[in-house]
């Protein structure tokens, strides 16, 4: 293997030295916008949530077409006539395929197998029900509280992990930089109006366990700085601890981002949302950790006494030693 | 660096061994596994009901029937015992909540209260602090006598209906014949059950959606139903309608003779003279004596056969019946006789369960899902192994065959914990493929830290390792914690992907502590490099 002759490439050149706190202006105002706009973007005024069946209650049926593709204003135009209310009817996945979105029909479970009925005999012989969901209104107003406590449960146990092993200056900017990719994320399913349901919930909160860690790691490093670097300015610290784990985020992050986009290119129509979701989340994140939360962390300032042994300490050489977390 | 415990190193080689044997089923067919010899592994992951096709119905308990049957049997209870201390009262009823007693003479009160404090039961366990009463009787004004239900009390009856309703749920799905259904409970007072292979659910909610409540009453002997309209129903007797247009309403005993759990089977059948569908039933010893001694001694006169507050038919008693069967002749279908003789068979819902949440997903689907994954899987596999060489070559590889066995024990883990692979849970191990690379990254980027800063070799490789541990234990920390929110909060698809993704955190946090580290020992020992390739 002495003659292994392939040199890796380092996608991040040593040495790099980018100002990222100096920015810490633009990336307030950025946050700030981004908080505002996302409050517009859920307010009365804005556009709202495209809400999927989990949340709003009612069926969502997936159909095929065996006779090649499917006509969508056709198929509109023969539901629209069964009075059904609400009816969203778009294309999913391949051009054979339609998803038909109802709201929930007066009835009870009888009300919603009839319209599911009523629309495969509107459509013909030719279609394929590949799947139904009907979810009471019992169920989706659970389905919404239990998302809320989810989201604010994750935020809040990040904050305290953060603390407990940092410091409280530390979790405020952690949390901020967590927001700050939900909100972005929301955003993005609010303006396109995407479906947000149940499996966009999920997203968010796995882009939330994603997203700390980005900021936990460059965290690690400027606590590490602090113990190392006794004189150096805070601002010169923060920037030293982030172009050292540039290259790691780099690593990391192109690593997620492949499996993404397989994920969102090959994975189906059914899960094309909850990967896009982590997917724009996760790129707006590796930008979050270096431009908001380093700057953040400036700008709240932490304290510098922190003591010069650093948690361990092996002796270099060869030691016989067992693998022992600090 | 260089010296490691060798047992150490033989635990760690055995689990990826033993991981990678275990994962073998999953490649075959299930048919040519199970004439695989007995020393091999068989245990394959399971599928998700999005990935094979098939029904999900959440159900829900009607807690309002459960608490209207207690007050029923509170009322009757109060009734007994005031009978029986034979104390007169003036009124027995359900008032709202709770049962209220009007006692005749206002100086027997105090009996009467001492009496119905009888009643009440310890219930729930005094350690955790969740013991009291299930019921509260309490003094009213002019005599007046409260039992009230406790919510603890209720909360224990919808604990325990809910347990013979799960039972009773399963032994009729089981009746359809399906394969590998599941009925498991969900939350406090909700039932899941999932039927793979099925796409039309009509059949399985016609045999849930019944309570099938079955009980023999005693009509009325002398008044009929329009006199008890215009005279007034005569206590402890009730009027209940027929289940048809051409069933009569029937004045009835409250009471009734015998009850549907009393019946050890019941079997459709077929009327040998009618030749119209019936269904045959037996009694069970008890059940039988009841029903004969009462049998013999209406000879000639009507009962009823109520199905859930319905009265099906009001036959003539021919002659005693004490062999402990009959036969039921209803209005039937040979489908409904069917049907009925298996939820007759099954016992009876202690309540009406409605339907909350229904999907079913077709088999077309589901392998398109299926196929969909596969690719999305091999395409992410490839491009992060490819994505790992380049960035840190021979190194890249360890952390490739640390991916390896962390993948191998997620779908070991899973098939283990008998938890189901669904689409979701497909992204997770894609997408954990993505984020366990961090581990090795870390570890990898410290060693390039390391020997920047002028370490040698064994000694830029060895503080690599320690040092990035801490490091990895709070990214893992973190996203362990998110995992873990989306299995409490998640319900079916969302629950296995948090499963995953959990399982995909710990083991990587593993086999980057263990495996690419032993990798690079024997790389170290058996090659004696000069620099690290990174």
């Amino acid at each position: 293997m002495q003659g292994f002759k392939f040199k890796p490439i380092e996608f991040v050149p040593a040495g790099t030295k980018f100002s990222f706190v100096s920015h810490w202006k633009l990336a307030l105002v950025e946050t700030v916008v981004l908080a505002i706009v996302t409050v517009f973007l859920l307010s009365p005024w804005g556009p709202g949530l495209n809400y999927g069946v989990d949340f709003r209650g009612g069926t969502k049926i997936e159909i095929r077409m065996k006779d090649g593709p499917a006509d969508i204003a056709a198929i509109r135009a023969k539901l629209g006539a069964l009075n059904l209310g609400g009816l969203q009817i778009q294309q999913f996945g391949q051009p054979s395929d339609v998803l038909i979105r109802m709201e929930e029909q007066p009835g009870g479970d009888k009300g919603q197998q009839e319209a599911i009925a009523k629309v495969q005999r509107a459509l013909g012989e030719n279609v394929e029900l590949r799947s139904s969901e009907v979810i009471g209104p019992t169920v989706s107003a659970e389905l919404i509280s239990s998302a809320i406590w989810a989201l604010a449960l994750a935020s809040v146990g990040i904050f305290l992990y953060v603390w407990f092993r940092f410091e409280w200056q530390f979790s405020v900017s952690a949390i901020v930089a967590l927001l700050h990719d939900v909100a972005m994320t929301v955003c993005l399913f609010s303006i396109l109006q995407l479906e947000f349901d149940l499996s966009i919930v999920a997203a968010l909160l796995t882009l939330i366990g994603y997203a700390v860690n980005d900021t936990v790691v460059t965290f690690d490093r400027v606590r590490e700085n602090l113990r190392k670097y006794k004189r150096m300015s805070l601002g010169e610290l923060i920037d030293l601890a982030v172009n050292e784990t540039l290259s790691r985020t780099a690593m990391t992050a192109g690593a997620v981002l492949i499996t993404l986009i397989a994920l969102f290119v090959l994975g189906g129509p059914v899960i094309r949302g909850f990967a896009l979701a982590i997917l724009f989340g996760m790129l707006v994140s590796t930008y979050t950790s270096m431009f908001v939360a380093a700057p953040l962390l400036y700008v709240i300032g932490v304290k510098r006494e922190w003591g010069t042994d650093a948690p361990v300490r092996k002796p270099a050489g060869p030691s016989r030693e067992r693998v022992t977390f600090k | 660096m260089l010296y490691v415990d060798r047992w150490k190193v033989q635990a760690v080689a055995l689990t990826c061994v033993l991981s990678l044997l275990l994962i073998l089923p999953n490649f075959f067919s299930p048919q040519t596994v199970s004439r695989w010899p007995f020393w091999l592994p068989k245990k394959q992951l399971s599928l998700g009901l999005d990935l094979r096709g098939g029904a999900h119905l959440l159900l829900a308990l009607e807690v309002n029937d459960v608490r209207k049957d207690w007050l029923d049997a509170l009322r009757e209870d109060a009734r007994d015992r005031l009978r029986k201390s034979k104390i007169a009262v003036s009124a027995v009823g359900i008032v709202g909540n709770s049962v209220q007693v009007r006692v005749a003479k206002a100086e027997e009160s105090e009996t009467a209260l001492k009496a119905l404090r009888q009643i009440v039961q310890q219930i729930g366990n005094p350690i955790l602090g969740t013991s009291g009463n299930d019921v509260e009787v309490e003094k009213g004004e002019g005599g007046s006598i409260s039992i009230t239900p406790t919510e603890i009390g209720l909360q224990q009856r919808v604990g325990s209906a809910l347990a013979s309703a799960i039972e009773t749920v399963r032994r009729r799905v089981d009746s359809m014949g399906v394969a590998e259904a599941t009925v498991v409970r969900e939350g406090k007072s909700r039932i899941l059950v999932q039927v793979p292979g099925i796409q039309d659910t009509a059949q399985l909610k016609d045999l849930l959606g019944k309570t099938a409540r079955l009980s023999f009453h005693e009509v009325h002997e002398t008044r009929t139903v329009e006199e008890a309209k215009k005279v007034g129903v005569p206590p402890g007797y009730k009027i209940y309608p027929g289940d048809s247009k051409e069933e009569a309403e029937q004045l009835l005993r409250e009471t009734p003779v015998v009850r549907g759990d009393e019946l050890t089977n019941a079997q459709p059948s077929f009327d040998q003279r009618t030749s119209a569908p019936i269904i045959v039933f037996s009694f069970k010893h008890s059940g039988a004596v009841k029903f004969g001694n009462f049998t013999s001694k209406h000879v000639g006169k009507p009962f009823a056969i109520v199905l859930d507050d319905k009265v099906i038919s009001a036959p003539t008693i021919q002659e005693p019946i004490t062999g402990g069967s009959g036969q039921i002749s209803g209005r039937f279908t040979p489908e409904t006789a069917t049907q009925l003789a298996i939820q007759l068979r099954s016992g009876a819902l202690p309540a009406k369960l409605t339907i909350q949440q229904e999907s079913t997903v077709g088999p077309s689907l589901g392998s398109d899902s299926i196929e969909a994954g596969r690719r999305a899987t091999i395409a992410g596999f490839i491009g992060v192994a490819a994505f790992l060489i380049l960035g840190y070559g021979l190194f890249g590889l360890f952390a490739i065959i640390a991916l390896v066995v962390n993948l191998a024990l997620i779908i070991v883990a899973m098939s283990y914990i008998g938890a189901a692979l669904t689409l979701p849970g497909i992204a997770g191990i894609v997408l954990t493929m993505g984020m366990s690379v961090d581990a090795n990254v870390l570890i990898n980027e410290r060693i390039r830290d390391e020997r920047r800063a002028g370490k040698t070799l064994i000694s830029a490789l060895d503080s690599g390792f320690t040092r990035a541990y801490g490091t990895i234990l709070d990214t893992n920390m973190t996203g362990l914690l998110a995992a873990l929110i989306l299995i409490g909060f998640g319900s079916g698809p969302v629950r296995g992907f948090g499963v995953t993704l959990a399982i995909g955190i710990v083991a990587s946090a593993f086999t980057a502590t263990t495996v690419t580290r032993y990798l690079v020992t024997g790389w170290l020992r058996w090659w004696r490099p000069a620099a690290i390739p990174i």
